[in-house]
């Protein structure tokens, strides 16, 4: 125990700071979707450390394993591989640095300064059953109102991203199709 | 230091680090990489805040962590369609070098 907190817990923050440092300093897009993915994974243990077992496997499930290999499919579709032949940073990379600092600065110290909260309760007996039953009642028309979301973004996604009426390919292919 | 602000702090340095990401980086994708590890701090916050309320099993900040989850799975899968259909036109991921977005 250090600082009130688990050996488990010191090691998984380091893992997910680490995860998301990488990410932002690495120069191939490749490794910073790894380090992604490491992050993604430390923040799933982490919530499986608050005794959130669903949300932790959900966490998995939808970011390790849907975004990350969205991000990676980008990166590769846009031929973002290797290590890219300009500068990483923008011209105003200095001011980015200093606003990302300050929102640290005032979110820590907030926490800090903040909180007489105890050292928390015995571990929430929640199980996947009162979840669903939850989702399926108290919480049954904000499921429907994200499911339309989810249609309407994967529709959205693919018209987005489809090849335009004016694009050659696609006149090649109606031809190939007549 | 008490639990919960070991969690916060850590949300807190993945937001920071995000944050520096989407202000900093040239590529689009990167930018969205960034706005994903903003969205998995939040996430760790309302988990935190779940974990070590007065009633947890009422189960309001597990379900808004759930929802959110999903809408920024939506968004991710939004954003990298833009970014691809953006390429397609300019052949270029480089923020610097889309002063417009018009198609």
């Amino acid at each position: 125990m250090i600082f009130g907190l688990s050996i488990a817990f010191w090691i998984t923050a380091l893992f997910t700071v680490a995860g998301a440092l990488a990410a932002a300093l690495l120069k191939n897009l490749v490794h910073c979707a790894l380090s992604l993915t490491v992050t993604f994974a430390g923040l799933a243990i982490l919530f499986l450390q608050l005794d959130a077992q669903f949300a932790g496997f959900a966490q998995m499930l939808v970011y390790i394993g849907a975004v990350a290999i969205l991000v990676v499919f980008a990166i590769l579709l846009t031929r973002g591989a290797g290590a890219p032949e300009y500068r990483i940073y923008t011209s105003s990379w200095l001011a980015g640095i200093a606003i990302a600092a300050a929102v640290f600065a005032l979110l820590a110290w907030s926490v800090i300064t903040s909180l007489p909260a105890g050292a928390g309760s015995a571990a929430p007996d929640v199980t996947v059953l009162s979840i669903g039953q939850a989702l399926m009642s108290t919480y049954v028309l904000p499921l429907e109102i994200v499911a339309v979301v989810l249609t309407v973004a994967l529709i959205g996604a693919v018209i987005v991203a489809m090849h335009d009426k004016g694009d050659a390919k696609t006149h090649e292919q109606k031809g190939g199709a007549q | 230091m008490t639990p919960l602000a070991g969690f916060l702090i850590v949300a807190a340095l993945v937001f920071a680090i995000g944050l520096a990401v989407a202000l900093t980086r040239r590529n689009a994708i990167m930018v969205l990489i960034g706005i994903e590890l903003m969205l998995n701090a939040a996430n760790l916050n309302l988990i935190a805040f779940w974990r070590f309320s007065p009633h947890p099993e009422a189960l309001t900040g597990m379900m808004f962590a759930l929802f959110s989850i999903a809408v920024a799975a939506a968004e991710a899968a939004v954003g990298l369609g833009l970014v691809i259909a953006y390429h397609r036109h300019t052949k270029t991921t480089d923020l610097d070098a889309m002063p417009r977005m018009k198609g």
